[in-house]
């Protein structure tokens, strides 16, 4: 009996992130949802610009490469035209945190009916690693070499927290991939965020805690690690919106 | 029986499932490399395998299927 084998949704192609980037896990996540509530054949993804950027090769269903930042906007028009199909985008915080900011917020006002997968590392990974929106208060990154001075470049953004403040969206939830018991929270809410893109019940987005072990100058191990060390305290997990499940708790 | 089977070229050894491993039966193997030059897991103990699947829960590059 097979207990583990790469999900049908992902391709054979080799993935061409680092050595212990968890990418490759987050993807595999989607991956398996897809493949979980058989919706491979109708399934639209909507690839970002940054690490991501050639996901379009790895994933089995019928892919778009959106210009920087603007996925969201182009899975709206996709959901429109086509309400039928299950479409998802999966973005970086470069993408979505910082240049797609915009469409991101204004998505989730809508209450798009779309799924949303926030890949955060805190660093902008493909370029090099400079500093994100989305980088620790302090962080050494190429473009912040003493720690990033909140006194002139603010404070990183919650992505999350800043989503719940609005009445549009459905769902948010804050996840990290950093060990096994966290992974399994990952998948269940991602298949989650896509039941309700199922269910018509919108916008749903899950933000997932990543690592950078290349730019963050660290082994794949010691990421992991500093995952719950910094990342975590910082970017707390757990269901920041579900709108359905507070309507049922009312009734 | 547990079967663990690793996809070799396509490991990159980061040694995530080093570190997932309950029975620390994965290991690195420095002496060999592989077609894209890293140095690839592999299965110490057979063996000892409970099946848990957590090497191929954190492989990012599914190079890992578990069977039992």
């Amino acid at each position: 009996m097979v207990v583990f084998k790469k999900p049908h949704a992902l391709t054979d192609a080799p993935l061409h992130y680092c050595p212990g980037c968890t990418h490759g896990i987050i993807h595999r996540l989607v991956a398996e949802c897809i493949d979980e509530l058989g919706v491979e054949g109708k399934t639209i993804g909507v690839a970002p610009v940054g690490c991501s950027v050639m996901a379009y090769n790895y994933f089995n269903c019928d892919m778009v490469e959106a210009a920087h930042g603007r996925a969201p906007a182009v899975a709206t028009g996709l959901k429109r035209s086509l309400p039928d199909n299950v479409i998802f985008t999966y973005q970086g915080d470069g993408d979505l945190a910082s240049i797609g900011m915009a469409e991101t917020v204004h998505s989730a006002t809508r209450n798009e009916n779309i799924t949303i997968i926030f890949v955060n590392n805190a660093i902008y990974g493909m370029t090099g690693g400079q500093m994100a929106p989305t980088s620790l208060p302090g962080q050494v990154t190429q473009t912040s070499p003493y720690g990033r001075d909140v006194a002139t470049v603010g404070y990183p953004i919650k992505v999350c927290e800043m989503l719940s403040q609005l009445d549009g969206p459905e769902y948010l939830e804050r996840v990290a991939v950093n060990n096994v018991k966290n992974v399994r929270n990952a998948k269940k809410a991602i298949k989650k965020a896509f039941e309700n893109q199922i269910n018509n019940k919108g916008f749903s987005l899950v933000e997932v805690v990543s690592t950078c072990p290349t730019n963050w100058g660290m082994t794949p191990e010691k990421a992991l690690s500093w995952v719950d060390e910094k990342m975590i305290p910082y970017y707390p997990l757990g269901v920041y919106k579900d709108r359905s499940a507070a309507k049922e708790e009312n009734k | 029986m547990a079967k663990v089977t690793f996809l070799t070229d396509v490991c990159k050894g980061c040694g995530l499932c080093v570190t997932a491993c309950p029975k620390k039966i994965i290991r690195i193997a420095t002496e060999k490399l592989n077609k894209k030059g890293h140095s690839p897991a592999e299965i110490t103990d057979q063996e000892k395998c409970i099946a848990c699947a957590f090497c191929a829960t954190m492989c990012p590059d599914c190079v890992i299927t578990v069977e039992k």
